[in-house]
């Protein structure tokens, strides 16, 4: 048995690879910033699985000393074996070009989850033991007028997973970078124009299914990765002429 | 929650009809419930209400499925706590390797427990144990006046309005359930042949031939002498394994039957191979949970069997004395019209409850499924004047169609309910289509 940290447990994608993980009877760690809804999530788990599961307050707003955090979540909770960073936040189009929400798009997509698993990435290069799975999304693959900054963010983080997967490979930890496509979640419910929505549950069960396959990248669902391969093929003097 | 993210969708309920178009939002946290609370709003669980029972007009339709989260569940007592949102698939998923099973259930899995508790659902033990609500320990009810704990001891009359009240109530957050127990996954099954309505009636009243579980199927279309031909279906549950909850629906109907499939010759030769195949099955035999309670969630989207128009479901209760004469009544004009109806369910209910607009009465139930087109709903507003005329009324779950001076003459206690919704909703925030048709608020 193993023990999960979920960071962003509240979002629907985790959820559904929770209850994979917890299906494997895995123990887990969910955490987050909305302790009442953390609460709910641990003890439908509870109910559904037979398997206990925590919940940890992270704000990946506030990142002093995330080495000490990891410390101190082990010290309480016991040995961490697998971290899935699923934390994001997009705010509407006209608002994340500017003020504080440009720079906290970055902060919550980019500069929180690489400071916590940063950490992670020390202790368990050393252990020689565990495994990393990032949420980046297919907003990374190109920048486009709608949501750049986001997409910025996210590709930022699928780079910085991409080295981590290079520098862990040597120490037997495996990486898992998670392109989601539209997915049925709170982020894009209402959204105008989606097509082909995932149901966030059987993401998160991909999700479980790729890392324990030892995959390096994913898209979810599979088909976006014909569709991104194609977007990022357009010339950029056509691109940049689209309304995307 | 600054702004609201909705879609706007043409909405039915499961039978297809009406079609509306609606604005649908999600709710995604617990804490965004109380908040839901104070906008024109109406909560939709998986929309298995036939009719616009789920749907707002003005103001959002609010999908409750994502608040589905189970919150405890003590195996030693049965005693469940969960959001509303929960199905009751997931509760038997989750239960019934644990020895339990829901005291009532209707003939699907795939209702929420905030839409089994808003239309008092019943099963085919009403008249031994009761409806839905008998066994629910208690509710949070999110209303302007923010979350409110009721039951039958505290709260009671926003308890008893809230039960059958459609969703006009307010929004149920949590729900506790008492669980009943079993000892395996399977039932024992036996078959009674009738004639016709006057034995069946007589068999469903006898003791003799009362089991756990009674239910009756109707041919529809049998005539003069044959009129109420049926056979009654008993069971129980017995001993045996512990098996797993029904699995998901092997068959689909991944398109819209063409109308001239099903016709009043189609529906007649169906109905006499299923009636001359079921009364062979007199002995008992073993039949698992899933067929016996739910023969139809195992055809998904099964509605699509009426076509593109849709059907409407017609669900009445006749009080015992004046049932048979009603019943009578009905299906002769149903059988004279040549009106198709493939289901036709007969069911016995016990005791009434004590919600104010619950659907069960002592008496006798009918629910008829009739695909829609030209003629129907005349032939519609004909059957209540039968019902009317017996003392009887017409299940709000299902209807579609109904005016509002014949809801009014058969739920009696319309206006005691009108004046506590009045109290939790005294803006008129939780309105659904339903509502504003038979102007209950």
């Amino acid at each position: 048995m193993t023990q999960i940290l979920i960071v962003g447990a509240t979002s629907a994608m985790a959820r559904g690879a929770a209850f994979a993980w917890a299906a494997q009877g895995h123990r887990l760690l969910l955490a987050g910033r909305d302790m009442n809804e953390l609460a709910r999530l641990a003890s439908d788990i509870q109910v559904r699985f037979q398997t206990r599961a925590e919940v940890i307050e992270c704000d990946l707003d506030h990142n002093a000393d995330r080495p000490a955090w990891v410390a101190n979540l082990e010290a309480e909770y016991g040995q961490v074996d697998g971290v899935l960073l699923a934390a994001g936040w997009m705010p509407d189009s006209e608002s994340m070009r500017r003020g504080d929400d440009a720079i906290a798009v970055i902060q919550r997509n980019y500069t929180g989850p690489v400071a916590l698993l940063n950490a992670f990435a020390d202790v368990f290069e050393q252990r020689e033991l565990g495994f990393i799975v990032g949420i980046a999304s297919v907003a990374g693959d190109r920048g486009r007028q709608s949501n750049y900054p986001y997409g910025a963010a996210k590709a930022g983080f699928a780079t910085y997973l991409a080295g981590l997967r290079n520098r862990l490979f040597h120490a037997g930890v495996s990486v898992l970078t998670v392109k989601p496509g539209f997915v049925d979640t709170r982020m894009t419910f209402g959204l105008p124009g989606l097509f082909l929505v995932a149901d966030p549950m059987q993401v998160g069960e991909v999700i479980v299914q790729a890392q324990r396959r030892g995959r390096n990248e994913i898209y979810v669902p599979g088909f976006w990765r014909l569709i991104l391969l194609i977007i990022r093929h357009v010339p950029e003097f056509v691109f940049k002429r689209l309304k995307l | 929650m600054t702004e609201i993210a909705f879609v706007e969708k043409r909405i039915a309920g499961w039978g297809n009809y009406p079609l509306v178009d609606a604005r649908l939002a999600r709710v995604e946290r617990y804490a965004e419930l109380a908040e839901w609370a104070h906008r024109p709003c109406l909560a939709r669980g998986l929309g298995r209400a036939y009719g616009d029972a789920a749907i707002s007009l003005q103001g959002h339709t609010l999908l409750t499925t994502r608040l589905n989260r189970f919150l405890s569940f003590d195996p030693a007592s049965g005693l469940l706590c969960a959001e509303a949102g929960v199905s009751l698939d997931d509760i038997l998923r989750v239960v019934m390797p644990q020895g339990w099973f829901l005291p009532v259930t209707p003939g699907t899995r795939y209702v929420t427990l905030g839409g089994a508790i808003a239309s008092d659902v019943h099963g085919k033990n009403h008249h031994h144990v009761g409806s839905f609500s008998a066994f629910v320990k208690s509710i949070v009810l999110f209303t302007v006046h923010g979350p409110l704990r009721c039951s039958a001891e505290e709260n009671a009359a926003c308890f008893w309005a809230t039960v059958g009240g459609m969703g006009m109530t307010g929004l149920i957050g949590e729900v506790e359930l008492q669980l009943k127990p079993i000892q395996s996954a399977d039932m024992s099954v036996s078959h009674v042949p009738a004639a016709n309505l006057t034995e069946i009636m007589a068999l469903m009243r006898d003791p003799a031939q009362d089991d756990e579980y009674t239910v009756a199927w109707i041919d529809c279309l049998a005539q003069g002498e044959a009129l109420g031909r049926s056979v009654l279906v008993r069971g129980h549950h017995i001993d045996g394994s512990l098996g797993p909850a029904p699995g998901a629906a092997a068959l689909s109907m991944p398109v819209n039957l063409p109308g001239f499939c099903l016709n009043s010759h189609s529906v007649r030769a169906f109905n006499s191979l299923y009636y001359r195949w079921q009364s062979r099955k007199t002995a008992p035999h073993r039949v698992a949970i899933a067929p016996f309670f739910y023969p139809l969630d195992g055809i998904r989207d099964w509605p699509k069997l009426y076509g593109k128009g849709g059907f409407v479901q017609y669900q009445f209760v006749l009080p015992e004395d004046s049932a048979e004469a009603g019943i009578r009544e009905v299906l002769a004009r149903i059988s004279e019209g040549g009106n198709a109806s493939f289901l036709a369910v007969l069911k016995r209910f016990g005791a009434q409850g004590e919600g104010l607009l619950s659907f069960p009465m002592p008496g006798f139930t009918l629910a008829l499924d009739i695909p829609l087109r030209a003629g129907t709903l005349t032939l519609l507003d004909t059957l209540d004047t039968i019902i009317l005329a017996h003392g009887g009324r017409v299940y709000l779950a299902k209807d579609a169609r109904m005016s509002a001076s014949t809801l009014q003459q058969m739920y009696p206690r319309l206006g005691e309910w009108q004046s506590i919704r009045h109290q939790l909703d005294p803006h008129g925030l939780y309105v659904s289509a339903l509502g504003q048709r038979l102007e209950m608020c």
